[in-house]
């Protein structure tokens, strides 16, 4: 079944919003590329790993992801709450 | 520390969280649940993600493999970051459809087919009961570590014993606080606020010890880094295979989880409790991970070779003689198994309850016809039951392994397990045509696989495999051996078992959807799940009910309680306007009762109750096609409405230019009979003041009597030429005109046209630019009249070209059988704003007595021009006048009759 065409433009809040829930659909695959770097970190010459510097590493990149995702949050509550027709993309 | 003090501190932390569930249940049921259902405590609830296994177990992992444990957490961070892409739409769909389990779900989606009901809870007990057993493990074991004095050391010893009576006091609070009542959405506010506190207790503990390592025991953050790379162990070093892998496995089990489905979709209320957690529960996740690691490294440097990884949470502080800090610890540990026994044995229990026991019951009462009375209290019994044998389960599953090693690895292998739902349920938001078909089989093989190559030798060769079937593989075939299937040898087991159970999964759940044709229920459920945010609704799911609301009250007050059934009821009806207690049985009406009862039994067992009593009245393919077609009809209608009306305003635009376009004939009309009265007036004029002294004056010398006699007959020619111009122009302009066809060569006509106009100003010298070749084209066409526009433009040419050294070029080109001959001069050109009047009759732009045309000459070129099937045209830019004459190589003589034929017509009219 074919739904009403929707509009193709949009005005300046709505298309922040829709660029908005493309960067949360992107923050996820980063964020899996990020924790993978350690994996292509590797130092043959020392025997123990660098498990420390490697630590710190996710544990700021983890901590990045969730400051990142605390100020989307705070853009994608009003797209929840906005009426469909305006915001939602088409999903098929 | 005693073992009598240790079991009183349970109790007390134990009663604690009762009276916190109940004060909670209280304050849902009287209304005042505000705060209850605040993100915060939606986020915390979350945490039962956390077990016992990452309270201990996540250090003995860091111990053992370094920065591997975070693994765990990293998934479920990218899941939740990534909220708006999966888990927003599982949770939309759960709260819509009332889903009550993760096994509600997926049956739901398919049909509401109870079969896939079936094979779900059966696969998550099997991963489920296991991983219960190992919370119990570590309860146990946390007692005979912490209980040190000797009269309780014995009893302590005993970790059956104390795994039997903690079995049985988490079944009393689950069945408590799980089963108080049947809620029409199967959401425990009393479970969920306990949960919530024991998260805030089991991060407060594990940030306790890890603060008093860092700080206390050594000497802050950078001390700590040196130590950990002290202690890195060879094998701490990051393998890409399980790292890559155990984050893909965790993300996947945060979503199919049973546990996890339950506190994220079925006890959620508001969307915007998600938003809310997908920043606070990956920082929760990064809070616990936070000190693993110190107190890995730490314990590892001052605890006596030997001792086990998984307990130094607890034994560190205890070594190090902070009792307090240890039994807050002990607590902690004790609040991550509890909590989640409670969540995952209620979870499992709805699913045993709705998709196994009631649909085998109410199959049993309609074989004999039975009828009975409130069917809650049934359900409400097969639950309290259900969480009993889940329990049990676990328990027997703990005391026959007997606590072994088998246990620790019991987390991941849950996770491979569960993850075998993954493929079902992303089909179910995302993919329509996933079919129950495929659903069912991709589910059973990966189940299958999973039980071959993990679950089964994860018990130890011997126990269910023998030695020889690991060894040598199933009937002695080699690529069928258990770890590595079709000779897979490089993964280590677990990935193993993942990709081969994942991929053949994936594989048989497309080719059955692709394959299978889905039932119309299947489509139906399959269009409202895949397109939840799309408010129109696809279709409905019942159609031309035959039953009575009076045989449909007594099943709802049966499953609802009879107050609350006929309050559904009465509310109902007064939506359809009508009093009392019995609406109209309508499609939307059944709808809204399978709707509000499966939140109570499950889609599947909902919907079969209903079929039962409104007979086979289910929708079917036509119905589906019916729907289809009558919303194709009105699309159709509307679009024909707009077609019409787009037609209307374009017949009122042609309608406008119209009218617009005769006014200005009569505009142009008037002016053009002004102009000709004007121009006839002055040489008239003349001709009457100069013959009038010719007859006045008797006295006139023959020289004067000839100059005037001259000026008269100058005027009279310029009448003359004027009227012929004129007639010429309307004989033009109607196509009245006789065309000549003839061929001709083009340059012919040039030589001719430039040696006429050079009678104009004979006295100027024009330079004349040509090029001969393209000029030799054969053309046919008017020859006599297209001469006559070439003059016109040249002789326009020797009168306004007011350059020094004049000269003109032409140019002659060939293009798509048309031919293009551009006029350009060196003058000044024409000015932009008079460009477009130059074609118009009478438009002069310098004085027209110096001219000495009446102005009629471009507009007579442009007649020709037409009438000759082409156009001319002034060309802007080109260093002066340009004029551009085009016209057909070949004139068609067919055009021309089709003019003349016309102009007749006009002529007639």
């Amino acid at each position: 079944m074919s739904r009403p065409p929707r509009p193709q433009f949009l005005a300046r809040d709505s298309y922040r919003i829709r660029r908005l829930m493309d960067a949360a659909r992107f923050l996820p695959v980063f964020g899996f590329v990020l924790v993978l770097l350690p994996l292509m970190r590797h130092s043959p010459d020392t025997d123990a790993p660098p498990t420390a510097s490697e630590g710190v590493y996710l544990f700021l990149v983890w901590f990045g992801l969730v400051f990142a995702a605390f100020l989307m949050s705070l853009g994608l509550r009003r797209a929840l709450d906005a009426p469909k027709e305006q915001i939602t993309p088409p999903e098929d | 520390m005693s073992f009598n003090m240790l079991v009183l501190t349970c109790l007390a932390y134990v009663l604690l969280l009762f009276v916190v569930a109940s004060a909670a249940e209280r304050a849902a049921s009287e209304g005042r649940a505000g705060w209850l259902r605040s993100p915060m405590i939606y986020t915390l609830s979350l945490s039962v993600y956390c077990t016992a296994w990452t309270f201990y177990g996540a250090v003995g992992y860091a111990a053992r493999s370094g920065l591997e444990f975070m693994t765990i957490y990293l998934g479920p961070t990218l899941v939740f970051v990534g909220w708006w892409v999966i888990l927003r739409k599982l949770v939309r769909i759960g709260r819509e459809n009332r889903v009550t389990s993760i096994a509600d779900m997926i049956s739901a989606r398919y049909g509401k087919s109870n079969v896939l009901g079936v094979i779900v809870t059966l696969l998550c007990i099997s991963a489920g009961a296991p991983y219960i057993a190992l919370q119990l493990q570590s309860i146990a074991q946390s007692f005979t570590v912490f209980v040190t004095d000797p009269a309780g050391a014995s009893l302590a010893a005993d970790p059956v014993l104390i795994a039997f009576w903690v079995a049985i006091g988490l079944a009393f609070f689950t069945i408590v606080f799980g089963t108080r009542t049947l809620d029409a959405n199967e959401q425990h506010p009393g479970v969920v606020t306990a949960i919530a506190v024991e998260a805030v207790v089991k991060l407060v503990a594990l940030l306790a010890v890890g603060v008093f390592v860092v700080w206390f025991v050594a000497a802050g953050p950078s001390d700590i880094l040196t130590r950990i790379d002290a202690q890195a162990l060879p094998q701490w070093e990051i393998q890409p295979g399980r790292w890559t892998g155990l984050i893909l496995l965790s993300a996947i089990a945060i979503i199919c989880l049973p546990r996890m489905f339950q506190v994220t979709v079925v006890e959620n209320t508001d969307d915007q409790h998600l938003a809310t957690a997908s920043w606070a529960f990956p920082l929760y996740l990064f809070l616990i991970s936070l000190f693993v690691l110190p107190i890995a490294v730490v314990g590892m440097e001052l605890m006596p070779a030997g001792s086990n990884p998984d307990m130094f949470v607890l034994t560190l502080p205890l070594y190090l003689g902070q009792d307090g800090l240890a039994l807050l610890s002990f607590l902690g540990g004790f609040s991550a198994a509890t909590s989640m026994v409670i969540v995952a044995s209620l979870a499992l229990a709805t699913m045993v309850s709705n998709h196994i026991v009631v649909p085998l019951w109410l199959k049993v009462r309609a074989a004999r016809n039975l009828d009975s009375g409130d069917m809650r209290l049934l359900v409400l019994s097969v639950r309290r039951l259900s969480i009993s044998l889940v329990l049990g389960l676990g328990y027997l599953y703990y005391v026959i392994t007997g606590g072994s090693a088998a246990l620790a690895a019991i987390g991941l292998i849950a996770f491979v397990g569960v993850a075998q739902m993954l493929p079902a349920l992303l089909g179910a938001l995302f993919w329509r045509g996933a079919s129950r078909t495929g659903a069912a089989l991709g589910l059973v093989m990966g189940m299958g696989l999973w039980f071959y190559t993990l679950f089964l030798p994860s018990f130890g060769p011997g126990v269910f495999l023998s030695a020889q079937v690991m060894e040598a593989g199933l009937f002695g075939l080699s690529w069928l051996r258990p770890y590595s299937l079709f000779g897979l040898t490089t993964l280590d087991p677990l990935l193993h078992a993942l990709f081969w159970s994942l991929l053949l999964n994936v594989l048989v759940f497309c080719l059955g959807s692709f394959l299978s044709f889905p039932s119309p229920m299947e489509r139906v459920q399959g269009a409202l799940f895949v397109n939840i945010y799309d408010r129109t609704g696809p279709a409905r799911s019942w159609t031309r009910p035959v039953a009575e609301a009076e045989d449909l009250l007594p099943i709802a007050q049966r499953i609802l309680g009879a107050s609350e059934g006929q309050n559904f009821f009465r509310a109902q009806a007064a939506l359809q306007g009508k009093q009392g207690f019995l609406p109209d049985i309508t499609p939307e009406f059944l709808e809204a009762l399978e709707l509000t009862l499966s939140g109570s039994v499950g889609a599947a067992t909902a919907h079969a109750m209903l079929a039962q009593s409104v007979g086979t009245a289910v929708v079917s393919v036509e119905d589906l096609m019916a729907v289809a077609s009558e919303t194709a009809q009105i699309m159709e209608y509307s679009a024909q409405l707009e077609a019409k009306s787009e037609e209307l305003s374009r017949t009122a635009r042609k309608l406008r230019d119209a009218n617009e376009m005769l006014q200005k004939l009569s505009v142009q009309k008037d002016a053009f009979l002004s102009q000709i009265s004007h121009e006839l007036r002055t040489p008239m004029t003349s001709i009457r003041a100069f013959s009038e002294i010719m007859m006045d004056s008797e006295s006139m010398s023959p020289e004067e009597r000839a100059h005037f006699a001259q000026i008269i007959h100058d005027e009279s020619i310029r009448l003359t030429r004027l009227l012929d111009d004129l007639l010429d122009l309307s004989v033009l302009e109607h196509g009245q005109v006789q065309l000549n066809i003839g061929p001709v060569q083009l340059r012919e006509l040039l030589d001719k046209a430039i040696r006429s106009s050079e009678s104009v100003q004979a006295s100027r010298k024009f330079r004349i630019l040509r090029s001969r070749d393209p000029e030799g084209i054969e053309i046919v066409t008017d020859a006599g009249r297209l001469t006559q526009v070439f003059i016109n433009i040249l002789s326009n040419a020797r009168k306004y070209c007011i350059a020094d050294d004049p000269q003109m070029q032409i140019k002659v080109r060939e293009r798509k059988g048309m031919v293009e001959v551009d006029f350009i001069d060196n003058g000044a050109g024409i000015p932009r704003d008079k460009q477009a009047l130059i074609f118009e009759k009478f438009s002069r732009l310098t004085d027209s007595m110096q001219a000495g045309g009446a102005g009629l000459g471009l507009a007579i070129c442009r007649e020709i021009m037409h009438n000759l099937g082409g156009d001319i045209a002034y060309v802007p830019g080109q260093g002066g006048a340009a004029f551009r004459v085009t016209f057909p190589r070949v004139l068609a003589p067919r055009e021309v009759t089709r003019r003349t034929a016309k102009s007749q017509a006009e002529a007639a009219e």
